[in-house]
């Protein structure tokens, strides 16, 4: 599942990861949007932007945590100060990874998040 | 303002057009905002709130983020939705990434998209409002930077 309120950041994404084999199961503007995909077509990983209108990344990270506490978070964000990188972990992101991100970091790091990478 | 603070935001925007493209931006002589606007025709604006207050915009013609988006999605012409989209994302990238030296407490807003050329922007920007004239592939654009 791709979270981002950028368009262009959700095709990318996408563009990026499906020739790997993964399946979109689908993609969300805002946190909210977000939760209410994830509660109805729950996905084994996320990537999940930070700043976004509604909710932001931080609290929908935290409510899919509560929702699905094994769920794999990748926070892909343009706040790329360590303190933000942190509180993602804390929360309980697997990886951070700063924008602006070139398609063979995105796929570094969806690929040692998801186990086919050590 | 000072001018170590605001070639944190030149180096940023740098570092974006060579991660991006593989090819830098070239970075014309700041000025400070006059009379003038600064305005080009699809434009990113986001707020910014904590100690320090204002807001930053990016701004440029079609030809410039056309060519943004192309080296992203390979779309070949991108309808103007798409634009908009890509020009926010840009200032959103600037105004976050910038937080590695004002820090966390320098809270960005989401994207103002304008499209068009309002005859100014600057009801957000604190003056004195510095103007980055920006040049990749022969297309301008301008970083307007206005804080506390």
């Amino acid at each position: 599942m791709i979270v981002d309120d950028s368009s262009i950041m959700r095709r990318a994404i996408t563009k990026y990861l499906t020739p790997l084999g993964f399946e979109i199961v689908g993609t969300a503007g805002n946190g909210q949007e977000a939760l209410q995909l994830y509660r109805e077509q729950p996905a084994e990983l996320v990537t999940l932007d930070i700043t976004m209108p509604q909710m932001d990344g931080l609290a929908c990270l935290q409510a899919l945590k509560e929702i699905n506490s094994e769920v794999r978070v990748l926070v892909i964000s343009a706040l790329s100060d360590s303190q933000t990188g942190l509180k993602a972990l804390k929360l309980g992101a697997k990886s951070f990874l700063p924008k602006p991100f070139t398609e063979a970091q995105l796929i570094n790091e969806i690929q040692r998040i998801a186990g086919s990478k050590p | 303002m000072t001018e170590g603070e605001l070639k944190f935001f030149i180096d940023v925007v740098t570092e974006y057009f060579e991660q991006i493209t593989g090819e830098s931006a070239g970075m014309g002589i700041p000025y400070i905002k006059s009379e003038e606007p600064a305005v080009l025709s699809f434009t990113g604006l986001i707020g910014i709130s904590g100690p320090r207050k204002g807001a930053i915009y990016f701004t440029a013609e079609k030809a410039l983020l056309s060519s943004l988006t192309r080296e992203i999605l390979d779309l070949v012409d991108p309808d103007d939705d798409s634009l908009l989209d890509m020009v926010g994302e840009l200032t959103n990238t600037i105004a976050g990434n910038v937080r590695k030296s004002f820090g966390a407490d320098f809270l960005i807003s989401v994207p103002m998209l304008i499209k068009g050329k309002p005859t100014d922007i600057l009801m957000r920007l604190k003056p004195p409002v510095f103007i980055v004239p920006i040049l990749w592939r022969k297309e301008k654009a301008f970083l307007a930077v206005g804080l506390e």
